[in-house]
């Protein structure tokens, strides 16, 4: 059995103007050690999906069906006492940004050390000592001073290696990573990236790296979802999904970035934007904008518009489209056309 | 030394030696010439008072954002200005537009100069030169409905123009950057972020320029929305001969989008290129070092450049080579003399001793 296990996972927010499902039918599994990305545009869902991980999601959402299974663990119906072991401890969290995570008015010792003393029974010397060689592991330079430095002292790229240090501080099974460089550089994101592949491997770590950002997914994990409008649209291994995207959406994704096109030339965009949650279209969500359509009156396909897509098989991937067998027929007539 | 190294060090010393100013001008838009913006950190006279060894002293503090930054602009390019945060690509951008006065050094476009005019004399300026910003969210006015935000513009640069006259010609841009028409009576916060961009744009193109400086135009939209924007500015280009300044920090969309780069570092410019030369073969260690942390889709085991360090603050700038604390092939002249823009066989200008010198 799998380390983590999603099923069905069902997340909504109550609103005044009515229910908005931010999540629907989500279902994942992540191994032991495995690192899995989660891409989508903004609003796609996989920040709920990541937070609803460790029930994190705040009023007024809710996890409205579906299980979460951890080790034998049923996270989603534990007592808030019990889930407060696992948070932190097992499973942590490394967000967006490291300015906000990190708590102004103590300095980068105590909120290591008062993190390992609210899980283990320690004392402070030994917490301090623990917190010391983390921040080595995260490198650092002169981890010592920095124990007794304030978060504003220190550069961006440094604070997000505090936080990394803070995450692995209790030497969990899983790092729950939400856009983890989206506020930093490029030249500091490869070396976090680098460094955050480096110590998962090392400790055995399973990441899940949530990011909009192909390239990042491309290069740190093993397999990957693909979100769009609060469902999974496509899963698989990351390498497969890259080089041989089925899903339409996905297609359009990795088609529109700049390095794919001539430089100079057209882009290949998809048309049009992603639904809002509260609005979305009947069928396939993503049927206005997708390409592939009836070819005789330029009308999306029947199918594509009266009903939501199941997942179908495809190799080792699973993607949601009806349209997934045509597809493949009509590559292979391509090929075979050209061969 | 090999015979072609000597040529290379030959040519670099004859073009060092001839003035570098006006080899580019003849066909450019847009000179910059050692360009300097320096902001206080000490705020006004009083606060500048300390008392020191029992003598009253002032003392001023300075972000020194660009330090002597010298650009050309063609006709018809887009060049692109890439960097980290905090290199001064924005300050460039912002004093270019005139909405920062220089501290030092002059801005001309076409010819005349720009950056000591009174707001009057800029007026006509302001009418062939547009700026797009980065944050469609904060750069459209709340309380302005679409139309409102779009005649603003035209009103003040066409103060003959009737209204009908604006009316369509608020159409005609209106659906030139995909806006329906119909929508002007909406409000800024009922569109998407692409669709606010495609109004921002809108808005710079509807009094006709000639020259568009655009400040992250595409950072904060997603990826597809990206695409989008992308190509409506590379389809404006084409149809109405527009020339660019646009700073970005995704080398991506550089590769993609721009005809010459400039890569700049800590407020100075280490090396300029045409796009393709810049990719191909970057010279300066800085710019090897930022093209090779781009997260490709292709390769699953990265390979990058790690440098020594992070970048130093702009208030007491390194000596010398601004780089050289984190430069790998830094030596005892890169710590003391300050490399200038050189420029090598092929056309790149590149401000590095080490590759003046052949050391790479």
């Amino acid at each position: 059995m799998a380390l983590l296990e999603v099923t069905n996972l069902d997340v909504r927010f109550g609103l005044r103007q009515g229910e908005v499902r931010a999540l629907r039918d989500v279902s994942f599994t992540l191994e032991r050690g495995e690192r899995l990305g989660i891409v989508g545009e903004s609003g796609a869902g996989k920040s709920v999906a990541a937070f609803s991980l460790l029930n994190l999601i705040g009023k007024p959402g809710f996890i409205a069906g579906g299980s979460i299974t951890f080790d034998g663990l049923e996270l989603n119906s534990m007592s808030e006492r019990a889930l407060r072991k696992v948070r932190g401890n097992r499973i942590s969290m490394i967000f967006q940004d490291p300015m906000m995570t990190l708590n102004p008015v103590l300095s980068i010792g105590e909120q290591m050390v008062e993190c390992l003393k609210a899980h283990r029974r320690i004392s402070s010397k030994q917490a301090r000592a623990i917190a010391l060689d983390k921040l080595q592991q995260v490198q650092i330079p002169s981890p010592e001073t920095r124990l007794d430095q304030y978060p504003h002292e220190l550069s961006g790229g440094m604070r997000q290696r505090i936080i990394i240090a803070i995450a692995l501080l209790l030497d969990p099974d899983i790092i729950i990573a939400d856009e983890p460089t989206t506020a930093l550089d490029v030249t500091i994101q490869a070396e976090i990236m680098a460094l955050l592949l480096e110590l998962c491997e090392q400790h055995n770590v399973g990441l899940i790296l949530i990011t909009h950002d192909l390239g990042v997914v491309s290069q740190v994990t093993q397999r990957m979802l693909v979100m769009y409008a609060g469902r999974v649209i496509e899963q698989g291994p990351t390498r497969e999904i890259i080089n041989d995207p089925q899903h339409p959406y996905t297609q359009g994704l990795i088609n529109a970035l700049p390095q794919m096109a001539t430089p100079g030339e057209r882009l290949n965009q998809i048309r049009g934007s992603m639904p809002s949650l509260s609005n979305l279209p009947d069928g396939c969500a993503f049927h206005p904008r997708c390409d592939f359509i009836n070819k005789a009156n330029g009308e999306p396909r029947p199918a594509c518009v009266q009903k939501v897509p199941e997942f179908v098989d495809s190799g080792n991937c699973r993607v949601a489209c009806h349209m997934v067998a045509e597809m493949q027929e009509d590559r292979r007539l391509k090929l075979e056309e050209i061969s | 030394m090999t015979a072609t190294a000597m040529n290379l060090k030959g040519a670099n010393l004859e073009s060092a030696e001839t003035p570098t100013q006006n080899e580019e001008s003849a066909d450019s838009l847009l000179q910059i010439r050692n360009l300097k913006k320096r902001f206080s950190l000490s705020g006004d006279f009083l606060e500048q008072l300390r008392f020191k060894g029992g003598k009253l002293v002032r003392h001023r503090e300075y972000v020194h954002a660009i330090n002597g930054v010298n650009l050309d602009i063609k006709r018809g390019e887009a060049l692109c200005v890439v960097g980290e945060s905090g290199c001064g690509k924005s300050t460039v951008a912002r004093t270019v537009m005139g909405l920062l006065t220089p501290t030092e050094g002059e801005i001309s476009y076409a010819g005349q100069r720009i950056d000591n005019l009174s707001s009057r004399e800029l007026l006509p300026f302001r009418k062939r030169m547009q700026m797009i910003f980065q944050n469609p969210y904060a750069s459209l006015n709340p309380r302005m409905t679409i139309q409102q935000t779009l005649e603003e513009p035209l009103r003040l640069h066409h103060p003959d123009w009737n209204r009908l006259k604006v009316q369509e010609k608020v159409q005609e841009v209106m659906s030139s950057v995909g806006i329906d028409p119909d929508w002007g009576k909406r409000f800024g916060h009922e569109f998407s972020g692409g669709q606010r961009q495609r109004i921002a744009i809108a808005r710079a193109l509807a009094v006709d320029p000639e020259f568009i400086v655009a400040d992250e135009p595409i950072s904060a939209l997603d990826v597809s929305i990206q695409a989008q924007v992308l190509n409506l500015l590379m389809d404006a280009q084409r149809d109405r001969n527009l020339t660019y300044l646009f700073i970005t920090h995704d080398l991506a969309v550089v590769e993609h989008f721009g005809t010459r780069v400039a890569v700049m570092y800590l407020g100075t410019v280490c090396e300029i290129a045409t796009t393709a030369t810049l990719f191909n073969k970057p010279r300066h260690p800085y710019t090897q070092a930022l093209l090779s942390a781009i997260p490709r889709l292709e390769d699953d085991r990265p390979q990058h450049i790690r440098l020594k360090g992070e970048v130093p603050t702009p208030v007491n700038l390194p000596s010398g080579c601004v780089f050289h604390g984190r430069c790998p092939y830094a030596n005892a002249r890169c710590r003391q003399e300050t490399p200038t823009l050189v420029t090598q066989l092929d056309g790149t200008r590149v401000a590095c001793h080490a590759v003046e010198e052949d050391r790479l």
